[in-house]
C-alpha cells in the first residue's frame, strides 16, 4: 500500500510553509530594516523585541552589536542597561560612528564576526553612503555568516534597500497593566511590514508580552484604546 | 685582488696546461696588432727569462729571443673573464668591483669574521684562486686604493688594519702605487718623488701648485693619496647593485640531477617571497646563478608581466627554463636574485580569506572596530553602584571583565534608551505636586493619557552639593503611544530654588 501524504512530510509544516501571511516566532531574515520616528524608541524597541523574539528558538548567549550614528545618539540616547531585556544586558557591546560610512563599516564587521547573535543598527536619515549598493553588501554579508541584522532607520525616508523585510513601527497604546490600569504597560507597536520578500504585507499590533511576542490585528485593541483615552482622574 | 697575469693565465686555461710544461715550458708572448707593428701584451715565465717584456715591440723582442712564440691577445675575453670572476669573487664578500684591466675590488667589511680572521679569508681566497691555476696577489686594507697599493707593490697577502696610520705603513711603497698615468709617474720621477713617503715629505702646497690642473685622480697624485688615505670618498662600481633582494643557498654535497635542483629553486622561491615580503615588493625580473663546481656560472633570467612573489608561481616559470642547464660535475651554490622589483603592496591574504569563509572571532572583530573608530567609540555598559540613572550606568571596554554589581531591582522599571542629556521640557499639570498632564518636547505638544509615579530619586548627598534638588520620575505614555521617562527637579516649596524644571531623560520601548 502507498504511503499516504501525511506519512511521508509533516503536514503542519507544509501548511505552515506555504501560509504567506508573517507571525512572531518565524526564523529572522538575515536582513530587515525598521523605519521609525526619532522622537521615539519603538524603532529599537521593536528591533530588539523581533530579535530577541527570532532568538529565542536557539537559545545563546553570543554578545550582540549595537551600532549607533552620532545623530542617533543625540536623538534617542544611548541603550540603558537596567532597561534592555533581561538576558541581554550582559551582552551588549555598543559602538558609536561618527558618520555613516563608519556605522556601516561597523556593521559589515559585527555580521562578518561569528561569534555574535545579531547585530542591531540605527541610522539617521538618508545617508549618501547608504545607497542600494550598501544596503545589498550588508545583505549578503549577513546571508553569507548568518547574523541577523536589524537595520532601524530613524527619521527616514523609504528608500531603495535589499532588506528582506522592511518594517515601519509607531509605537500604539499598551495593555493596560493588571493592577494599575493607569500606568503604561508592556510595550507594544503599531508595526506595519510594507515589503518582504517571503511575506505578504500586512498590520499588526505587536506587544512584547513578557517572554513572548504577541501579534494582534490592528483594529481589534478597543480595550487598550478605550484604556488610554480614560481620564486620569480615574486612575 | 691583482691578477699580474691574468692574461697568460687564461691563455694557458684555454691550452689546458700546467704553469711551466707543455706549450707553456716555451717562450710565449701574447701580441696585440698596433700601427707601429705587433705589440707585446704579455708574456709567460719562459718568454720573460728570455728578455721579452710587456710592451716590447714583437720585432724587438724577436732580436733577443728567436724562438718566441706568439698568439693573439684577447682584451675583451679578458674583460669577460675578470667579470665572471668578480661574480665569482662574492663568495668572499657581499659585493665586488671591477679593477680594469686585471684587478678586483671585493668588499670584505664586516666579512671577516665568516672565514676565521682576514688572513684566514686571504688564505682561503689565495687557495681558491690557485685551484684555478691562476696567479693573485691579495690585500686587505680599509681603502680601496692602500689595497690596490698593497696588491701590487707589498708583500704578500698584506693586510692593513683600521687602526694602523697607513701614511706611515705605506711610505715605503714607490709612488706608482697611486695608480697614477705613466706621464705623471715620469713627472714625480723627475722630480725626485720615488716612495709614498717622498710625497709628505713636501709640502701639500707644492704639489698642489704642481698638480693644480689636473682634475682627473690618475693625473693628480695628491687626489690619489686622499684616497689611498681615506680623506676622499672613492665611489666604486659594484658589479652587482646589491639592494636587489636576493636568496641562496650553498650545497653541502654539489648536486647534478634535476629533482634535486627542483627542490632547491623551491626554497629559494620561499625565501624570495618573504624576503620580498619584508620589503613590500614584487619581482618583476628574477635571475637564478647556479654555481658550478668548476667555477662556471649559469644564469636564468625571468621577466614578469606584473610584479609577483608567489613562490610556485617563480617555480613553475623557472621549470621550464632549467630544462637545458648542464650541471657538469655538479652545482654547489644557488641564488636567486631579484634584479628589478616593484612595489607590491602587502596583503594579508589568508586572514581575509578566512574572514571571509568563516567569520572572525570577536576579538578580531572588536579589534578591527577599535582600530577604525577609535578606543572610545566601542564599549559595552557596566553597573555602577549608584541611585542616580545616568551614574548606574558606565562605559568600558568590550572585553574586560565585568565588574561585581549588586543586580537592579526588580520593581524599578527603566526606559530602554537614556539621552546624553536630559532634555528640558514644558509641563502642564493641574497642581504644581500633581501629575502632568500635557508637556512640550522638541516643539511639539503631546497629551499624557497614563502616568506612572512619581518615584522619587534623592541626590546622593555624599557626593553632590548641599543645594542639589531631588528628582520625581514619571513613567507617562502619551496618546499616540509614545512612552517617555520624564523628571521634575525638586519640589516647589524645598527651598532650593524657584519652581522646579521638568526633563525628559529616557524613552521606553
Amino acid at each position: 500500500m502507498p504511503k499516504t501524504l501525511s506519512d511521508l512530510c509533516d503536514v503542519d509544516a507544509l501548511a505552515a510553509a506555504r501560509s504567506t501571511r508573517w507571525r512572531p516566532g518565524l526564523a529572522a531574515p538575515a536582513h530587515s530594516e525598521i523605519f521609525a520616528s526619532g522622537c521615539e524608541g519603538g524603532g529599537a524597541g521593536l528591533a530588539l523585541a523581533l530579535a530577541c523574539d527570532a532568538l529565542r528558538s536557539c537559545e545563546n548567549s553570543r554578545p550582540v552589536l549595537w551600532v549607533q550614528d552620532r545623530a542617533a545618539v543625540r536623538l534617542t540616547g544611548r541603550p540603558y542597561r537596567p532597561g534592555l531585556p533581561p538576558e541581554l544586558r550582559r551582552r551588549l557591546i555598543h559602538v558609536v560612528a561618527e558618520k555613516a560610512e563608519d556605522a556601516l563599516f561597523a556593521l559589515e564587521e559585527g555580521l562578518r564576526c561569528r561569534d555574535l547573535a545579531f547585530v542591531i543598527g540605527e541610522m539617521t536619515g538618508n545617508p549618501k553612503a547608504l545607497d542600494f549598493t550598501a544596503s545589498r553588501r550588508l545583505s549578503l554579508t549577513a546571508e553569507k555568516h548568518g547574523v541577523p541584522l536589524w537595520l532601524v532607520r530613524l527619521d527616514a525616508e523609504r528608500d531603495l534597500s535589499s532588506a528582506r523585510m522592511r518594517w515601519n513601527v509607531r509605537a500604539a497604546a499598551s495593555p493596560p497593566p493588571r493592577w494599575n490600569a493607569a500606568a503604561p504597560g508592556t510595550p507594544s507597536w503599531h508595526a506595519e511590514l510594507f515589503r518582504a520578500r517571503a511575506h505578504a504585507p500586512g498590520e499588526w499590533i505587536l506587544c512584547d508580552d513578557g517572554g513572548s511576542l504577541v501579534a494582534a490585528p490592528p483594529h481589534s485593541v478597543g480595550v487598550a484604546a478605550a484604556a488610554g483615552d480614560r481620564p486620569l482622574a480615574a486612575g | 685582488m691583482w691578477l699580474p697575469r691574468l692574461a697568460i693565465d687564461r691563455w694557458r686555461l684555454g691550452e689546458g696546461c700546467a704553469r711551466g710544461e707543455g706549450p707553456d715550458a716555451e717562450p710565449l708572448a701574447l701580441i696585440a696588432e698596433t700601427a707601429h707593428g705587433p705589440r707585446i701584451d704579455a708574456v709567460n715565465d719562459a718568454g720573460r727569462a728570455a728578455g721579452a717584456r710587456r710592451g716590447m715591440m714583437l720585432a724587438d723582442a724577436r732580436t733577443l729571443c728567436p724562438h718566441l712564440k706568439v698568439a693573439p691577445s684577447d682584451p675583451a675575453g679578458d674583460l669577460a673573464f675578470l667579470e665572471k670572476l668578480a661574480v665569482w669573487a662574492q663568495g668572499w664578500g657581499p659585493w665586488s668591483a671591477l679593477d680594469a684591466p686585471d684587478g678586483l675590488v671585493v668588499d670584505v667589511t664586516a666579512v671577516a669574521h665568516l672565514f676565521g680572521g682576514e688572513a684566514r679569508l686571504l688564505a682561503d681566497a689565495q687557495a681558491a684562486f690557485a685551484r684555478r691555476r691562476l696567479i693573485a696577489r691579495l690585500a686587505i686594507a680599509p681603502t680601496a686604493g692602500a689595497a690596490w697599493a698593497l696588491s701590487h707593490f707589498g708583500p704578500e697577502r698584506a693586510i692593513l688594519q683600521p687602526g694602523d696610520d697607513a701614511a706611515t705603513c705605506l711610505r715605503e711603497l714607490p709612488v706608482a702605487a697611486l695608480r697614477l698615468d705613466d706621464e705623471v709617474l715620469v713627472v714625480l720621477r723627475r722630480l725626485g718623488l720615488k716612495r709614498l713617503g717622498d710625497l709628505h715629505g713636501i709640502g701639500r702646497g707644492a704639489l698642489h701648485r704642481r698638480f693644480r690642473n689636473r682634475k682627473s685622480p690618475a693625473a693628480n697624485p695628491l687626489i690619489r693619496m686622499d684616497q689611498l688615505l681615506g680623506r676622499v670618498s672613492e665611489p666604486l662600481l659594484p658589479v652587482i647593485p646589491q639592494q636587489a633582494p636576493l636568496a641562496q643557498r650553498r650545497l653541502l654535497e654539489p648536486i647534478r640531477h634535476r629533482e634535486l635542483l627542483d627542490q632547491v629553486v623551491a626554497d629559494l622561491a620561499g625565501d624570495m617571497g618573504r624576503e620580498l615580503e619584508g620589503k613590500g615588493q614584487g619581482a618583476r625580473r628574477l635571475e637564478l646563478g647556479l654555481w658550478r663546481v668548476d667555477g662556471e656560472v649559469v644564469v636564468r633570467h625571468l621577466e614578469l608581466s606584473a610584479a609577483t612573489r608567489d613562490p610556485a608561481h617563480m617555480c613553475r616559470l623557472f621549470s621550464a627554463k632549467l630544462e637545458d642547464v648542464d650541471a657538469g660535475f655538479g652545482i654547489e651554490m644557488v641564488r636567486m636574485r631579484a634584479s628589478w622589483t616593484e612595489p607590491l603592496a602587502l596583503e594579508q591574504g589568508d586572514i581575509e580569506t578566512a574572514a571571509e569563509t568563516q567569520g572572525t572571532s570577536l576579538s578580531a572583530c572588536i579589534d578591527r572596530l577599535t582600530v577604525r573608530l577609535g578606543e572610545k567609540a566601542v564599549h559595552r555598559p557596566v553597573v555602577h553602584a549608584s541611585h542616580m540613572p545616568e551614574r548606574a550606568q558606565r562605559w568600558r571596554p568590550p572585553l574586560e571583565r565585568e565588574p561585581a554589581a549588586q543586580e537592579d531591582l526588580r520593581f524599578h522599571a527603566r526606559p530602554l534608551k537614556l539621552l546624553d542629556r536630559a532634555e528640558k521640557i514644558a509641563v502642564l499639570y493641574a497642581t504644581p505636586d500633581g501629575y502632568p498632564k500635557a508637556f512640550r518636547w522638541r516643539g511639539q505638544v503631546r497629551e499624557i493619557a497614563r502616568v506612572e509615579g512619581p518615584e522619587r530619586i534623592a541626590p546622593e548627598w555624599w557626593r553632590s552639593k548641599s543645594t542639589a534638588r531631588l528628582r520625581d520620575y514619571y513613567r507617562i505614555e502619551d496618546t499616540t503611544g509614545c512612552r517617555y521617562w520624564i523628571y521634575r527637579h525638586g519640589l516647589p516649596d524645598d527651598g532650593r530654588g524657584g519652581l522646579p524644571d521638568w526633563f525628559l531623560q529616557g524613552l521606553c520601548a
